[in-house]
Order: C-alpha cells, then structure tokens, then sequence
C-alpha cells in the first residue's frame, strides 16, 4: 500500500479548511453544539481536541500498520481505536494533572468527554481509509484538530452575538438559531468543495 | 402624578449623531449601484429587468410581511435595507435565472439571513450572498447558465473558460451576471460611496491585495483575477457591509485579505469557478471572533 501523493502544505490546508472535519464531514456535532455557548470552554475544548487528535491519529497509525494489518485483525480496528482514544485521553489527562495545573482545571471534564468525541475515531478511520503515511497521518490529525478548533470558536463568537439580540424570533432563541447557524456555515464551506486534496 | 420622562439612552461611544439614517445610507447605495444595474438591463435585455423587478420586490414583501407593515409604498421601502439586498440579490444572479427561483432566492435571504438573527443589524451573514449561496446549493444547474450580452446563445464566463479581452471585462461586455461584468460602473458607484463616507477604504484595499498578492503565487494573471466575476461587487458592495464586517480597523484589513485569499484559493483549487461569494460568507462566519479579538479601545482602557 502506498500512501496517496499529497503535498504536506495541501493536506494540511484541506484538512483546516476544504474538508473542515465538523463542517465538511460533520463529525463531533455534539460537542460542537453544547459547549459553544461558551468561548472559554470553546478555546479549552479546542485544543484538547486537537492534541488529542493529533496524538491518537498517530498512535492509532502505528498499531494499525504494525499489529493489526499484519496479523490480519483489520476487523478488529473499531474497537481498538476506540480504546486507544480512550486511554490516550487518560494518559494525557494524567500527564496534564501532574504538569500543568492550571491548564488540567481548564480543561477539566472536556478531557474526557473526548474519548467519545466522533471526531477523533472519525480521523482515525479516515487514516486508514486513504492510506495516509505517517507524516500525513501527523498533518490531517493536527490539521483537522485545527479546523475543529477554529470552527468551534467561530460558532460560539456568533452564539455569543446572536444570544443578545433580543429581536430573534422566540421560536429560534438558542439552540434552533444554532443549527441554522451552522447549516449556514456549512453552506459557506461548500465553496471549497471539489479541492481533491485529501484522498 | 409622576411624569414618565424619556431619557436619551445609547451605547458609548456616543457619537454626535450627524442626521444619517439607515434609509439615507441605503439611498445612497441604490445610487451607487444604479449606472450597473442599468448598464446591466441594456446589455442583457428586458428579462434582466424582471429579475431586478421581482428580487427586489419579493425582498420588500417578505420585510413588510414579518414586520407586520402595510403594503403601501412606505411601508414596503422600510429602511430601504430590503431594496438594496434584494438589488444585490438580483446582481449576482445569472440574469436569465427563472424568475420564481429569484423570487424563493430573495426570500429566503430576507427571512433566514436576516430576520431569522434578529433583524437589521444583527444578521452575521450578508443576506444577498446567502440567497445566492441556497439558489446555488439547492439549484446549480440553472445558477451555472450564463447568457452573453447582446445575444442569445449560452457561454462560459470568462471565470468558466470563456474568452475576454480586459477591455471586454473593464467594461461589462462579457457573460456574467448581472452586476458582476461592468468594473468601470461598478468603480464609479464605489466611488459615490466612498465620497459620502458610506465605505471605508481598509477592506476593499485589503480584499484586493489579497488577490493580487496570492494570484501569481497560483500562477495567475493579477488582472484578469481583478476584473473577472465578482471581485468589484464582492469588495466594494458585499464585504463593506456595515453589519457583516469587523469593526476595528485591524480587524477590517485581516477580514479583506482573507476574503482576496480565500476567494483565490477557490478559483485556483476548488471545483467552483468562482469563489467571491463563498469568500465573504466564509468570513463573514469569523467576523464575531475577529471582533473579539480585536476590540475598540474603549476610553480609559490601560
């Protein structure tokens, strides 16, 4: 199997924007609508996610092109990705607690609700999809923790405007605004449709 | 008894209000883009008009409607706001587009881009772009049909591979729509706007640097980038909107070279011709971030 002829910049950038990981493939909705009511919570979330999406996106990569493809276990990549999420956000928490109070309390509970964030599987599968290397593997993890990132803290910057206007119809108060707001984004990121980049 | 007394009651900081209204605002608006629309009409015939007719109209029916206001001429003109959307509307339209498509288009970006956020002022999203962003989604074969001017056959733009001489394009002779040919008309209405202080000069500078700093970096031709499809309209009329851009001036310039950069990245990368409307939208959803990042100083704020 080789790796797809991607230039490193080209993924890195697809993976930010063209193929947005919430607002292309729509993956990690959840997450995305409950803590974007809040920006600090969003910054924290943020970057949780993308470390640890570019951490898993590699470790899942090494297990699977040196335990489970060549002990032909590929059935069982689910469930062990999943559990490598899962204790790599353990691990990380663990790690974060000992070194860096202050960023463990900001984080705080978002830690571990990652571990069922369907961004991070989401990004684990897609590697194994298109046959990333593992320097791409690096690039579209980091990549698309980044646009996860960026998404978040741009839905909840328009939360935040759109929560104090008063004039929005009582109906869409809250979280029915928040869905048109992110069809909408959804629909500005279509223009980068058709940019070949990831595959 | 005690008197109920009225107090005066704004925001800081508190400007000396110098008598503009959001009617005289958008007036001045519909001044500068009239020489393009009528250019328009002439060169794309009557059923042009009809487009401009009915987006405009639709647009003012809806904002009366939600706003429970009668169907007189007052009462449908408002604030003026949903003329000059709809105009826009009908500006980046294919002008051969079926009418009840401009009309659904103009409606639904008076209702869900603008009144769904809460009315004037508070929508995040240009309405325009957004009604021309659903028609493009829900119906891109009829988005896609470009008529030339003076003629009847159908052709590719000059962005879909057509052929043009930069005179051609400066001057709106080309296929396209509506508003997007005629940069010369469109320059003159911007500069109107300018003059009366309705625009500032940091997003479309910045806009446009964005386009001709990353044209040749994908191998473009500066030019031919500049005048083609709806980098005039795009950077003069769509990200200048008050409502949709950043505030602060540093805010402004970032929120312009995105839009030139990203509207570059599309044409150059992505399978849509043209990308001045995704560019603004796209911004557009980071304007309240940029805003938060960068704020106005407040007076006394170390």
């Amino acid at each position: 199997m080789n790796p797809p002829d991607i230039g490193l910049f080209s993924l890195f950038f697809a993976s930010i924007f063209t193929s947005n990981i919430l607002l292309a493939n729509f993956l990690g909705m959840c997450s995305f609508v409950a803590i974007s009511k809040d920006m600090k919570s969003s910054n924290g979330l943020g970057l949780a996610v993308t470390v640890v999406l570019t951490i898993t996106a590699a470790v899942n990569w090494i297990i699977l092109h040196h335990v489970l493809i060549p002990l032909d276990l590929l059935y069982l990549r689910f469930i062990i990705f999943i559990i490598v999420i899962a204790a790599m956000v353990q691990i990380l928490e663990m790690i974060i607690d000992r070194v860096s109070q202050k960023l463990y309390i900001t984080l705080g509970i978002f830690l571990p609700l990652i571990t069922v964030n369907c961004a991070i599987l989401g990004v684990s599968l897609f590697v194994e999809i298109r046959d990333y290397g593992f320097t791409q593997t690096l690039v579209y993890g980091f990549g698309s923790g980044l646009g996860w990132w960026i998404a978040i803290m741009a839905l909840s910057a328009i939360r935040k405007k759109t929560e104090r206007t008063k004039t929005v119809p009582a109906g869409l108060q809250g979280s029915g605004l928040t869905m048109i707001t992110i069809g909408l984004m959804a629909m500005a990121f279509i223009g980068f449709q058709g940019m070949l980049a990831v595959q | 008894m005690a008197q109920k007394v009225e107090l005066a009651w704004s925001l800081p900081p508190h400007l000396p209000g110098d008598g503009d209204t959001t009617l005289k605002v958008m007036t001045d608006v519909l001044i500068a883009l009239a020489p393009a629309t009528i250019a328009g009409i002439v060169f794309f015939g009557v059923y042009s008009a009809a487009v401009v007719v009915v987006s405009m109209l639709t647009a003012a029916i809806v904002e009366a409607l939600y706003l429970r206001r009668s169907f007189t001429p007052r009462g449908l003109i408002g604030d003026g706001s949903p003329l000059v959307a709809g105009l826009l509307l009908a500006l980046v339209v294919p002008p051969s587009l079926p009418l009840p498509l401009v009309a659904l288009g103009s409606a639904v970006a008076m209702l869900v881009g603008k009144h769904f956020f809460g009315g004037i002022g508070r929508n995040i999203f240009n309405p325009a772009l957004l009604g021309r962003a659903f028609l493009f989604v829900v119906w891109p074969r009829q988005m896609a049909t470009w008529t030339p001017p003076l003629d009847g056959t159908t052709t590719a733009t000059p962005l879909g591979g057509g052929e043009a001489s930069y005179l051609d394009m400066f001057l709106g002779t080309i296929p396209g729509s509506l508003g997007e040919t005629s940069a010369l008309l469109l320059l003159i209405g911007a500069a109107y706007l300018f003059y009366r202080g309705r625009i500032g000069w940091r997003i479309p500078a910045s806009f446009i640097a964005g386009i001709v700093i990353f044209a040749p970096i994908f191998g473009g031709d500066i030019l031919f980038h500049l005048l083609a499809g709806g980098v005039v309209i795009g950077a003069f009329y769509m990200a200048t909107d008050m409502v949709t851009s950043p505030v602060q001036p540093t805010g402004q310039i970032l929120f312009g070279l995105g839009c030139g950069i990203a509207t570059m990245v599309i044409r150059e990368l992505a399978g849509l011709p043209e990308g001045v409307m995704y560019a603004i939208l796209l911004m557009n959803a980071l304007v309240p971030l940029l805003d938060r990042f960068f704020r106005v100083k407040t007076l006394g704020e170390a």
